[in-house]
């Protein structure tokens, strides 16, 4: 174009790469860049997000009727859709989800820093985690039939099962690894590779919250990695630890998993946090309201969150004292988190409210992820939870977190970081019609398993009572309308990947560092050095209360 | 939610709905003033944001008032815990028993059955036992739940206040027929319940029995091939056993099957895996002559 020579050519991060040439397959699945691996991360977990999802409908679809629905689908093969559902959901998507694609991607980026601190150790936590991924999916081709255990591997019934749950929990264990490596990484990168003048307190909260996340992977993460390996001992070596046919103790392995796994939910959670306050200050186009406390939030979360694991064993004849104890804790949980919810309604106040869709996804984020922390205090209660534990109740109380808020957050996340990654823009009508799919489905979907809960319907049930099948019915009909908005909003990226309008820089005014370079970014992120002088949410034309 | 029928029942729904509404006052608030930003701040109607920090009396005011709110949400529901823990010295025992995919329960006199059945407005104490997986004793009109943990002997308690038919579930996951591990409480009065104790249980036979005492969700009747081997035309056969991880020949006889009901891991049919609870202890003689007719009696 005639334009040539004004605007200078710019090379992005897709036409140079750190192998010897540029593209091709090769340099892509050998690239140490962070955010090829970001990307080569968000392939994957699309894929095992699809596979799960679509085990979800199935679950949802055999529900539908009481007694059984589908006619190929007994009792066995639909615990193995709820076992393979969780396992896929959570141990391939939703824990390592946020952390390793935006955290991979934009870590580096809204810290002004070229890579991340080992970039090679990055990679080699991708294979990681390509090899536990192999592994789930080989379990469910085992003989002896795919893992019906739960996605929990309760012994001493996961004892009694065929191989497929040992190729499950050996995959559960090496995507441990991963999850211990990327943890490692973006702490010593926190720590080490910050701009010039960017002190912690300079930091966005989407990196403040992968920071309090990486303790908690590096430090929590081990135990489930020593309780596969005894569980490991145990089936092959016949040494005594949780069987209680060799006088080992059953609820012992609960304690270890939810050492783990309770924390796990942090992983999970925080960095969900931290895109949504991203977002937030982004799209009211004002300064977040009480930045030093959300940041500060997240680590007491990250602190207390190790110490209430508890509450998931009120029903296993635990000690009533620590019964007591854990519930406490519990509740203190609840504060940090409250905390963060009425900050961000307060950043609301006074702003400039623009309804794009990562916006739309924010405001649903808060209203759900309110309605699953809220449902959480009747199980943090003692006697209540004794009434709601391993119920309906519990499932609807984990979707909104898990679902309504971490999932949710991600999909903000893609649209609000589509147009950096990819240098395109999404369809804003088509987004908006997706979230909205998305939403009147989720709520339909899992509000009425609260009601189930209530009422006494338990979880894992290939069948029920017909008392319940109303409401099964109505979270049966909400699958199909989510589903839909699912389907909308993946043809609305996979779209706008070639006929998408070009991006520009900073196409939201946002004001964290990632803006500051162009869309796409080039292979060491910015083309000029990056000095921080202002807070990460401050804007230029700032006039302060 | 639908009205409970033990003593604690009340105050335990009292603590839920305090948590409950408490909660769903916090959700319409933050929701209307989300709707009310959305509106009143929105790109057109205030294009001119104002950038205000943070205020440390805020901070401080919701992070001491929710704290007041779940230390008294915590208060309410430990009361009602104490209770549920604490168990009354007058309560008549029954001890259950929860095995893949049925609950067997015996009274002080040795009656079994495979429904509870108790009088009104008596405390009973359950104790509750596993012989393979973990299982958990629910009923939720009578809102308790205990896991049944094998190796470990848990126990729970209760008094109903009304009479009726309420459901027993199974709550923590065991398997294949995890969602048919149902029984039923049957809360009667005194007079009824003496009368029932005191009665021999019916022997059921055939098929019924089979069904009743759940030998049919792992052994078919007509031939195919589920968890365990087939009933049917097994009485008779010779069947290649595994005895001490030797294999050897062994025909199924009156005395086999005995010890197979009793002892399943000593002498395992070859090919399945040791998957089945003893039944010792859980069947009456009766009971076990019974099944073993029946069995005898399926043949091709």
């Amino acid at each position: 174009m005639a334009y040539a020579g004004v605007a200078p050519e710019r090379t992005t991060f897709y036409e140079q790469g750190t192998t010897d040439k540029p593209t091709g397959l090769k340099s892509w699945l050998l690239s140490t860049d962070h955010k090829r691996i970001g990307i080569m991360y968000l392939t994957a977990m699309m894929f095992f997000f699809a596979i799960a999802v679509s085990l979800g409908l199935l679950i949802r679809l055999e529900l539908l009727t009481s007694g059984p629905t589908l006619p190929f689908v007994n009792q066995r093969i639909y615990n193995s859709f709820f076992t393979l559902h969780g396992v896929i959901m959570i141990f391939l998507f939703v824990v390592p989800g946020l952390p390793s694609v935006f955290g991979n991607f934009f870590l580096p980026l809204q810290l002004g820093a070229e890579d991340v601190s080992f970039p090679r150790l990055n990679l080699f936590s991708f294979y990681l985690y390509m090899t536990g991924a192999v592994l789930a999916l080989v379990s469910i081709v085992m003989p002896g039939g795919s893992p019906d255990t739960g996605w929990t591997f309760y012994v001493p019934y996961s004892y009694e099962t065929g191989p497929a749950a040992i190729m499950a929990g050996l995959a559960a264990f090496v995507l441990g690894f991963s999850s211990i490596l990327t943890g490692l990484n973006f702490v010593t990168t926190i720590h080490r590779m910050r701009a010039k003048g960017m002190g912690f307190f300079k930091m966005p909260l989407f990196t403040w919250s992968l920071y309090a996340t990486a303790w908690i992977q590096v430090l929590a993460t081990p135990v489930i990695g020593i309780t596969l390996m005894l569980v490991l001992a145990e089936r092959f070596l016949q040494v005594g630890v949780f069987n209680p046919a060799l006088g080992g103790d059953p609820v012992l392995y609960q304690h270890l998993f939810w050492m783990y796994s309770h924390p796990a939910v942090y992983v999970m959670v925080l960095p969900a946090m931290g895109v949504v306050s991203d977002m937030l200050a982004t799209f009211c186009h004002r300064t977040i309201f009480g930045y030093k406390a959300i940041a500060l939030s997240s680590m007491s979360i990250a602190v207390v969150g190790y110490l209430v694991w508890g509450h998931h064993m009120f029903t296993t004849g635990i000690s009533p004292t620590s019964a007591k104890i854990f519930s406490l804790l519990t509740f203190f949980v609840a504060v940090p988190t409250g905390m963060k919810i009425f900050n961000w309604v307060a950043t609301m106040y006074k702003a400039s409210i623009e309804l794009k869709t990562p916006m739309l996804y924010t405001l649903a984020f808060i209203f759900q992820f309110s309605i699953g922390g809220l449902t959480g205090l009747p199980l943090a209660a003692l006697s209540t939870d004794i009434q709601l534990h391993d119920t309906y109740f519990v499932l609807g109380h984990f979707h909104y977190v898990a679902f309504g808020g971490i999932v949710f957050a991600f999909f903000g996340g893609l649209y609000y970081w589509y147009p950096k990654m990819f240098g395109r823009m999404y369809d804003e009508r088509q987004g908006v019609i997706g979230f909205l799919l998305q939403f009147i489905g989720f709520n339909l979907l899992y509000f009425p398993m609260f009601m189930l809960g209530l009422k006494g319907m338990p979880r894992r049930y290939y069948d029920y009572l017909p008392e319940y099948e109303s409401l099964h019915a109505l979270s049966t009909y909400g699958s199909w309308i989510l589903a839909a908005g699912l389907l909308l909003m993946a043809w609305n990226f996979l779209r706008s990947l070639g006929k998408g309008e070009e991006a520009p820089d900073n196409p939201w005014e946002g004001t964290t560092l990632e803006w500051d370079t162009t869309s796409p970014p080039p292979l060491l992120n910015f083309d000029k050095e990056i000095v921080v002088t202002r807070g990460p949410y401050d804007y230029p034309e700032e006039e302060t209360r | 939610m639908f009205s409970g029928v033990s003593t604690f029942a009340p105050e335990i729904d009292s603590a839920m709905a305090f948590i409950l509404w408490w909660s769903a006052i916090l959700m319409i608030g933050i929701t209307a003033f989300m709707v009310y930003c959305m509106v009143r701040y929105s790109r057109k109607n205030n294009p001119k944001p104002t950038h205000i920090h943070g205020s440390v009396a805020l901070e401080t005011i919701w992070t001491v008032l929710p704290t007041i709110l779940v230390l008294i949400m915590f208060y309410k529901a430990f009361g009602t815990f104490e209770l549920m823990t604490t168990r009354p010295d007058d309560a008549m025992k029954v001890k259950v028993t929860g095995l893949k995919w049925r609950w067997v329960f015996e009274y002080e006199n040795g009656k079994k059955a495979d429904e509870l059945v108790v009088p009104v407005n008596q405390a009973v104490e359950l104790e509750l036992h596993s012989p393979d997986v973990l299982h958990s004793f629910y009923v939720p009109a009578f809102r308790i739940k205990k896991d049944v943990v094998p190796g470990k002997d848990n126990w729970t308690w209760f008094e109903a206040s009304e009479k009726g038919n309420y459901n027993v579930f199974c709550a923590e996951y065991c398997g294949n027929d995890h969602s048919y591990m149902l029984s039923t409480v049957r809360v009667v009065d005194s007079g009824e319940y003496s009368t029932w104790l005191n009665t021999k249980s019916e022997v059921l036979s055939g098929p019924d029995l089979l069904a009743a005492k759940g030998c049919i969700a792992c052994h078919s009747l007509d031939g195919s091939s589920l968890v365990g081997p087939t009933f049917q035309g097994i009485f008779g056969k010779m069947e290649t056993v595994v005895t001490d991880g030797e294999e050897r020949q062994q025909r199924v006889d009156e005395d086999y099957l005995r010890k197979s009901i009793l002892e399943p891991a000593v002498d395992l049919v070859k090919g399945y895996a040791n998957q089945m609870p003893s039944q010792a202890g859980l069947l009456t003689d009766e009971e076990l002559d019974a099944i073993i007719e029946t069995i005898k009696e399926l043949k091709e």
